[in-house]
């Protein structure tokens, strides 16, 4: 990747009473860029998202965001920032219409009132071109499949034109057709310069649309890798620590005795 | 569906399994006709219900459809509908406010023993009753929101504490009489220009002529922005329903007394009410809430601050309901707002078709839903039958709506659009 990233966290710890929850961790997130977040459960890539969305601010380490530090302490500073987040459960209402879901929050107004046209009109264009497929914008969201609600997730994060889009397990519980919807407007992301930060357990998923892997264990960094020339199992062994044995530990220990 | 459409060409992105509506007035049935099979019956049954109500009264009666009978429910409608709007928002929020027909009672007694006892002027008489009203529905929605009590328990705490309240302000005479032709009296008994035909005519003229206008405006700027817009033979019919029942109803009023001031209020502080709903942030703030509270919290909506308001309002309409029933009824009393007249307002709005369950509804259910109820009143009485089998017959339709409603989203379900 060219160019100084959009966000990076250096150093970054997070305890929770005696829980050290993130400990030292580095994340550089470039546009233009996908980045996997890889690890077991507990890892702590959920926990390493919440500090970025704001949800839990940090404890020690400095969040920079277009190479200046920020301090992000609630929800509203990341998105401020321009950091959009589509958490797990979706949190869509499912008696509103695509539209109204996709302007919660931030309704376009005209004399005081809703200006459903504009909306409309926007969403419609936003959802073009994305190449979002929904029967109708004025569908209830209750009516709608589980690859088009994370797909509908996924653009209500673009509507306040953010640089960077998390994704928490966007592809958990969808089909194959659905995750192969998810995975192209991923690409389309890309495509249009946003950095993503993509949460996945699906080793299939990242290697198909991501470009760096960051893998965290136990709270720590456990190496970055660029896709395009890691095998699956180097992966595969750095979240589960596979590499982390005596004999890996004594090839480092030669090493650096060697300097 | 497969036909071609050659004035529209179809964007890319378009699903091709989705149902697209043809042109015209035949593509408006269409709709209609696959709405219906779907479950979406949105009004059809309580317009259906109320025909046949009126139609099984005027047969047995011979005078139901009579102009005075018919102007007598409009103005009997005003007080428990505008506690039923009250109920609407509450529902709306997927909440239940079980106080409103002792906050009714608190109300009209407040203002009553101010104005006729205290001597105190009576339209800041009703002014302050009405602001008590939003205060206790401020203290509801705070114990609620804030301290995290069950909605139920907060309200039914109101319902008691409300109606001692009720007791303690009227004092040991009971009863307060209206003040001769005040403000209060005439909630009740004013007729618009005292019964000028004019008013009725204008009234219904000005609804028909701002549906059409808002209709057309809307059609226009969406046909601009390359949405699809309402065809004008669409707007022609729909203007055209509501045309033949206003002014059928302003023909009525007319020849008996004229436009009741009791129906101009309650209709436009409904039409009102409908407008902040489904126009303004505010209203879309309301139905996010009672969607899902998650996505309302995660989009920066003060969800605590809505529900609160939302029980300030149910509060205020029922304070405001009062007013009108101790207009009715001459006098406020201890027993005003008590008995049925909380269970007949969520039974209306139910009735009406909005959902117990938060986030789908309309304030005019809670018109449609109280005529309804008035109706079976008011026939009943007139073929004198006894209260008792009122209630049964009032609790038959209840449940009779509440089976339609579920069957109903049973349907919208297995249709894809639960």
């Amino acid at each position: 990747m060219t160019g100084a990233p959009v966000l990076a966290l250096r150093g970054v710890s997070k305890r929770f009473g005696a829980v050290q929850a993130l400990t030292d961790v580095q994340l550089e997130v470039h546009a233009g860029e996908v980045v996997a977040l890889v690890g077991d459960n507990g890892a702590g890539k959920s926990t390493l998202v919440k500090t970025i969305a704001g949800v839990h601010p940090i404890d020690e380490g400095v969040i920079e965001w277009e190479g200046r530090p920020v301090t992000i302490g609630r929800p509203h500073d990341a998105q401020a920032l321009g950091i959009a987040t589509v958490y797990q459960d979706l949190a869509l209402c499912d008696n509103l219409d695509v539209v109204g879901n996709l302007f919660l929050g931030r309704e376009l107004k005209r004399f005081g009132t809703l200006d459903e046209v504009a909306m409309e009109k926007r969403a419609r264009e936003l959802l073009d071109t994305l190449s979002i497929r929904i029967p109708s914008v004025r569908i209830p969201i209750a009516g709608l499949s589980g690859g088009q609600r994370q797909v509908v997730a996924i653009a209500r994060a673009l509507v306040g034109d953010p640089k960077i889009v998390i994704l928490d397990e966007p592809t958990a519980a969808l089909g194959v057709e659905q995750t192969a919807q998810v995975l192209d407007l991923v690409e389309r992301l890309r495509e249009r310069g946003l950095g993503v930060i993509l949460i996945s357990h699906n080793m299939a998923d990242v290697k198909a649309v991501a470009d760096t892997v960051a893998v965290l264990r136990l709270g720590r960094n456990n190496g970055s890798f660029e896709v395009a020339t890691t095998s699956h199992e180097e992966i595969i062994s750095a979240i589960t620590g596979a590499t982390d044995n005596a004999v890996t530990r004594r090839q480092a220990r030669i090493a650096e005795d060697a300097k | 569906m497969s036909t071609e459409t050659p004035t529209t060409p179809t964007p890319p992105a378009v699903d091709p399994r989705l149902l697209v509506r043809k042109e015209g007035v035949a593509g408006y049935l269409d709709e209609f006709g696959r709405k219906l099979r779907s479950g979406e019956l949105g009004s059809l049954p309580v317009v259906v219900g109320l025909i046949i109500i009126a139609a099984i009264f005027q047969w047995k009666t011979g005078s139901f459809l009579n102009a005075d009978n018919l102007t007598n429910i409009t103005k009997w409608i005003a007080g428990p509908g505008l506690i039923a709007t009250g109920v609407v928002f509450v529902l709306l929020l997927g909440e239940i406010d079980l106080s409103l027909g002792s906050v009714a009672g608190v109300t009209a007694a407040l203002s009553s023993v101010l104005a006729v006892r205290q001597g105190v002027n009576e339209w800041l008489a009703v002014l302050i009753g009405i602001l008590a009203a939003i205060a206790m529905g401020a203290v509801h929605g705070f114990f609620f929101s804030k301290i995290g009590v069950p909605a139920l328990l907060v309200t039914l705490a109101g319902m008691l504490a409300w109606s001692g309240l009720q007791d303690f302000t009227i004092g040991k005479l009971g009863t307060v009489n209206n003040l001769n032709d005040g403000v209060i009296a005439n909630l009740d008994t004013y007729f618009m220009g005292d019964g000028d035909i004019v008013w009725a005519w204008l009234a219904a003229i000005l609804a028909i002529a701002l549906f059409a206008a808002g209709q057309l405006i809307d059609a226009r700027r969406r046909a601009a922005a390359g949405l699809p817009a309402r065809p004008i033979a669409e707007i022609a019919l729909r203007t055209g329903v509501l045309a033949v029942v206003v002014l059928v109803v302003a023909y009525m009023l007319n020849q008996d007394r004229g436009l009741p001031l009791p129906l101009v209020l309650f209709v436009g502080i409904v039409a009102i009410g409908d407008f902040v709903l489904r126009r303004t942030g505010y209203g879309r703030q309301i139905f996010a809430v009672g969607g899902g509270i998650e996505a309302a919290r995660r989009a920066g909506i003060n969800v605590a601050w809505v529900r609160t308001s939302v029980y300030m309002i149910s509060a205020g309409l029922a304070g405001f309901g009062g007013l009108f029933i101790a207009s009715q009824q001459g006098s406020a009393d201890k027993s005003l707002g008590g008995g049925n007249v909380l269970m007949s307002a969520i039974a209306a709005a139910v009735i009406g078709g909005t959902s117990l369950f938060g986030g789908r509804g309309k304030l005019w259910s809670a018109l449609l839903g109280i005529l309804v109820l008035q109706s079976i009143t008011t026939g009943l009485d007139m073929v004198h039958a006894q209260q008792a089998i009122q209630y049964m017959i009032t609790g038959a339709v209840l449940l009779a709506a509440v089976v339609l409603d579920s069957i109903s989203r049973r349907t919208q379900k297995s249709s894809g659009r639960g």
